[in-house]
């Protein structure tokens, strides 16, 4: 392992800032977290990407103390969390809805938290000229909520919770209020100031875009559980599950049966009468079993004839094409009904396109560039 | 501007003409000179003078004052604690029954409040005077505005409470600090709507006051018996006054927040 990358979760020397110990959360009936356990590190930017009501949000309450688990505990340090209030927590949040107080102006928002703890006049005018600095508000300090701009406000919401140095700072959805354009550019400003002040990050979002730009590290939750926690790109060239192919990106999804043909490498029976797809697998299939084969739409070559060194190659006619500027993905139709998307990156005139609908195509793609899922 | 058609113009004469003629008429009157209260006699303001000089009048005015200010403070603080913990207090034992029963004292009849708010004094053995006033006002304008304030509160973002929390406040610090400025306007409001009630109340305060202290409705309605005075139609036209000038005032300082927020909305939008 190379020593300056960021990875403490490969060390096992590594103490985690977070421990969420077998954690189990239940609203009467409902179960929103269900036995969950994980580590976070310091310095980490931690994602927690799933679709609403999968209690990403239920985890985020409980580290800001406004939730108690019902089993198990949430260690920040080594110290078990779960009898402090939230006022007594070095865990400070930035809400979705930002919470500003709106008769407050933006000097005494950021200021609000240093003067619970009676912080010496002098060291907070610093620390809040401080704030206002790193987050770009200082001709906004005079004013109140209402009167500035909605990414201006993010920003206020931001210094606001960073401004007591918290050991760890939960950020629910912060981005979900602003444009797109807006969103791109605060989630650089986000990276950047996580990595100026080394606090520990963990964000909440829906959006997986988001998720993968920020984060060091991904979590995929579904119903209360976690499906895959691991780096961005593992999680995207690498996913454990159906469920987090197609949650994270654009995926094709091809059923079959196994046929183990050794060294990690499987024939995958898909159709009759179709040679089958040759894919790897990290985790081992018995001969037979029926798997899926996910394949990322930008690996799919497709071309007019067959290539000839190809190890998968499949032929079938153009159904559909999605022109995006950039790119275009062409939806194929196969023999059998299957629809495959194939993306291409335009890199000459639309008017040079080589091929239209209807068009019969062959798509290839590599031993390596399929993975094999057993559920 | 749109014209109003012909029927319209002529409801909305007949609706104002109801609300407002027999105050007019009152008004008027308060300026005869003559002492008949219906034979006009030409204008005059000495009956404003008399009722400066009528001590009786003026005790029953400040006993009416003090009642109103005390009655409408207890209320607020009373209702909007009742408010707060009904709207923010999560679902606790019985809370479906106390919500329904802030409401009753609304619908109750006066008059029955009244007795039995006698009775209790009575039964307890408090001397009536200021203070039965004081505690029977209080009890029929605390859900006034308890039903102000939790209308407020049902659309107060609860996350500015939580914020308040995780930065470090205690849950008295977060209300102190961070709600109780937020719906002052509410609280406000509320005091306003307290304090007219308490002004005007002749039936609950026939039941609780005593010899010791008479409010201002209570004597007027006494006057009334012995024959309308145009002293009373004086004291009445004051009353409206006052009323009026507050009504305006509260609404166009309320416009005048509204129309700055505004404003001040449209030049951020501008700046982004």
């Amino acid at each position: 392992m190379n020593s300056d990358v960021f990875a403490p979760w490969e060390d096992p020397q590594a103490k985690p800032l977070i421990q969420f110990q077998n954690v189990t959360k239940r609203f009467g009936s409902f179960t929103a977290i269900d036995n969950l356990s994980l580590d976070i590190f310091e310095r980490e930017f931690f994602a927690l990407l799933g679709p609403s009501g999968c209690g990403k949000t239920t985890m985020m309450r409980m580290l800001a103390g406004f939730e108690t688990p019902t089993e198990g505990h949430i260690l920040l340090g080594g110290q078990d969390i779960d009898p402090i209030p939230p006022n007594k927590r070095a865990v400070n949040m930035m809400f979705q809805s930002y919470a500003l107080f709106p008769h407050l102006s933006i000097w005494d928002n950021i200021a609000f938290g240093l003067r619970r703890d009676n912080m010496p006049k002098h060291d907070l005018q610093e620390r809040v000229e401080e704030m206002l600095r790193l987050t770009r508000l200082e001709q906004f300090a005079r004013r109140k909520p209402h009167q500035i701009s909605g990414g201006q406000r993010q920003r206020v919401a931001l210094a606001r919770s960073l401004a007591k140095a918290p050991k760890l700072l939960l950020l629910d959805e912060p981005l979900g209020a602003l444009d797109k354009k807006l969103r791109q550019d605060t989630q650089f400003e986000l990276m950047d100031i996580q990595e100026k002040t080394g606090t520990t990050f963990v964000i909440v979002t829906h959006d997986q875009e988001e998720a993968m730009t920020v984060a060091s590290r991904v979590a995929v939750m579904d119903q209360g559980q976690l499906k895959q926690v691991a780096t961005p790109d593992r999680i995207y060239e690498n996913p454990n599950s159906v469920y987090v192919a197609d949650f994270i990106g654009d995926v094709n999804i091809i059923e079959g049966r196994a046929t183990s043909g050794g060294d990690k490498t499987y024939q995958v029976d898909w159709a009759e009468g179709q040679t089958p797809l040759t894919a790897t697998s990290a985790t081992a299939l018995s001969n037979g079993q029926s798997c899926h084969l996910a394949i990322r739409p930008e690996k799919v070559t497709i071309s007019a004839e067959r290539p000839e060194d190809a190890v998968n190659a499949i032929q079938g006619k153009v159904h559909d094409i999605a022109y995006l500027g950039n790119l275009s993905t062409y939806y194929v139709e196969l023999a059998n009904g299957t629809v495959i998307k194939a993306q291409s990156a335009n890199t000459r005139r639309i008017s040079r396109r080589s091929f239209t609908w209807e068009d019969p195509v062959w798509l290839s793609w590599t031993a390596t560039a399929a993975v094999l899922l057993a559920n | 501007m749109n014209r109003l058609s012909w029927f319209n113009t002529v409801s909305l004469t007949l609706g104002f003409a109801f609300l407002y003629i027999p105050m007019i008429i009152l008004i008027i009157f308060s300026f005869n000179e003559s002492k008949l209260v219906t034979v006009w006699a030409g204008f005059s303001t000495k009956w404003y003078g008399e009722l400066v000089q009528n001590e009786a009048f003026l005790d029953a005015a400040w006993v009416t004052v003090r009642v109103a200010v005390f009655s409408s403070t207890l209320a607020t603080v009373l209702g909007t604690a009742a408010a707060y913990v009904l709207v923010r207090g999560g679902r606790f034992f019985g809370r479906t029954l106390f919500s329904g029963m802030i409401y009753a004292p609304l619908v109750m009849p006066e008059v029955i409040t009244g007795l039995s708010l006698l009775l209790l004094f009575i039964g307890i053995g408090l001397d009536r005077g200021i203070l039965t006033i004081v505690l029977a006002h209080t009890t029929f304008s605390m859900c006034f505005v308890s039903v102000v304030v939790s209308s407020r509160l049902v659309t107060f973002d609860q996350s500015l409470e939580e914020a308040a929390l995780d930065l470090g406040c205690s849950s008295a610090q977060a209300f102190r600090l961070v709600t109780l400025p937020i719906i002052a306007p509410a609280v406000i409001s509320g005091w306003l709507l307290a304090f007219t009630l308490s002004l005007d109340d002749l039936v609950i305060a026939s039941f609780t006051s005593g010899p010791s202290a008479t409010t201002l409705p209570i004597k007027i309605f006494s006057a009334v018996r012995l024959g309308v005075s145009p002293e009373i139609n004086a004291l009445s036209t004051i009353m409206i006054a006052v009323v009026t000038v507050g009504v305006v005032t509260a609404s166009l300082v309320t416009k005048r927040a509204m129309m700055r927020q505004r404003q001040d909305e449209m030049a951020a939008e501008r700046a982004e």
